[in-house]
């Protein structure tokens, strides 16, 4: 999976207790899997090798948890560096920002704010685009999203999102393919915005 | 697992290697490692599993589980380059007895999960474990095996759902 979709996975986890709870159903799949498998042999030194291994290692004693930041969790907080402070927008147009943050060129992670009643230009999906909403919330022609949910768009998806009223809409948008708008001018800006 | 959290015994460590070394190394060849590199990697996930013993908590999970989870991880890390997010931990609250009745029953789970994919039909537990073994993607199977990909994504779910029947 590319970076950035890993990166919007472990984001929308750290927000989701179903999704949390599900992965870790699916671990235990995995033990049971593990449990059951064929056993391979290692060479003979492996053990002395392993206890020799930890010998040199300490055990860590403290927890030393990655702390979210603001409206960032904790996975996403580390990408950008900091809370919402610290990232470094850039504008597009109509009050709508974004950065770009730094992930594999397979896939593109990028931070969207989108003031309060504000829509995005029109658009469409040449592969998936996965949208994470952190704060806020917005509608498109299909659905409403709010704090921790997930839009997923593909293909088949052609949608003008719009930031609800009341509070600016900030999210964390990855996509694997360039979108497709219909309108002209941003199908002209597109190149200089990476989007 | 606990007395090697609790007091970095080094027997007990060994009697976790001898169980658990060579069902990693099977674990990872059968996702695709060579043999040097699976017993380089599964030496890895013993020492990961002696460094970060502090995490493991038995109430959560049974010691598979966890041995299952690191080596899923590390084979992740042996095969890509760039980083790799990781979800939150959750903060716990201190929690000095583990709860024994929840340690029991996290190790039972594994147990009667065993023996719910055993009664799998071989088709879906197939399916199963090349999600696992291989990490792949329901595309991904569907490249490999050249089943149509609503039929491997119905399986998965078939399966994953009778799973879940027999272990309620």
């Amino acid at each position: 999976m590319p970076e950035a979709f890993n990166l919007i996975v472990a984001t929308h986890v750290s927000m989701c207790d179903e999704c949390r709870a599900r992965l870790a159903s699916f671990d235990a799949v995995g033990g049971a899997l593990i449990e059951d498998i064929e056993e391979i042999a290692l060479g003979e030194t492996a053990l002395e090798a392993a206890l020799a291994r930890i010998e040199g290692l300490p055990q860590a004693t403290q927890r030393a948890p990655l702390k979210p930041a603001g409206i960032f969790p904790a996975p996403l907080a580390d990408y950008v560096g900091g809370d919402l402070s610290s990232v470094r927008w850039r504008k597009i147009a109509g009050g709508v920002k974004q950065a770009i943050l730094p992930t594999g060129r397979d896939a593109t992670a990028r931070l969207l704010y989108i003031p309060a009643g504000v829509a995005v230009p029109d658009h469409g999906h040449k592969g998936m685009e996965l949208t994470l909403v952190l704060q806020g919330a917005f509608a498109d022609e299909n659905d409403r999203f709010g704090r921790g949910d997930v839009e997923i768009a593909d293909e088949e998806v052609e949608h003008t999102p719009v930031a609800l009223a009341g509070e600016d809409c900030i999210c964390l948008a990855v996509t694997d393919a360039p979108l497709r708008f219909r309108g002209i001018v941003p199908r002209l800006a597109q190149p200089l915005f990476r989007i | 697992m606990l007395r090697v959290r609790d007091h970095q015994d080094r027997a007990a460590f060994a009697a976790l290697f001898r169980h658990f070394a060579p069902r990693v190394k099977g674990f990872l060849m059968k996702s695709g490692a060579g043999a040097a590199l699976a017993e380089e990697c599964a030496q890895d996930v013993m020492a990961t599993l002696w460094q970060k013993a502090h995490l493991f908590d038995p109430a959560r999970a049974s010691v598979a589980t966890w041995v299952f989870t690191i080596a899923r991880n590390k084979r992740i890390d042996a095969l890509r380059k760039d980083r790799r997010a990781e979800p939150e931990e959750l903060d716990w609250g201190p929690e000095p007895e583990p709860d024994q009745a929840e340690a029991m029953e996290a190790q039972e789970e594994t147990e009667r999960l065993g023996l719910a994919l055993a009664a799998l039909p071989e088709k879906q537990r197939a399916l199963i474990e090349r999600a696992f073994y291989g990490d792949l993607s329901h595309s991904e199977i569907a490249a490999e095996t050249g089943l149509p990909l609503g039929t491997i994504k119905s399986r998965i779910r078939l399966a994953l759902d009778k799973l879940r029947q027999q272990m309620t």
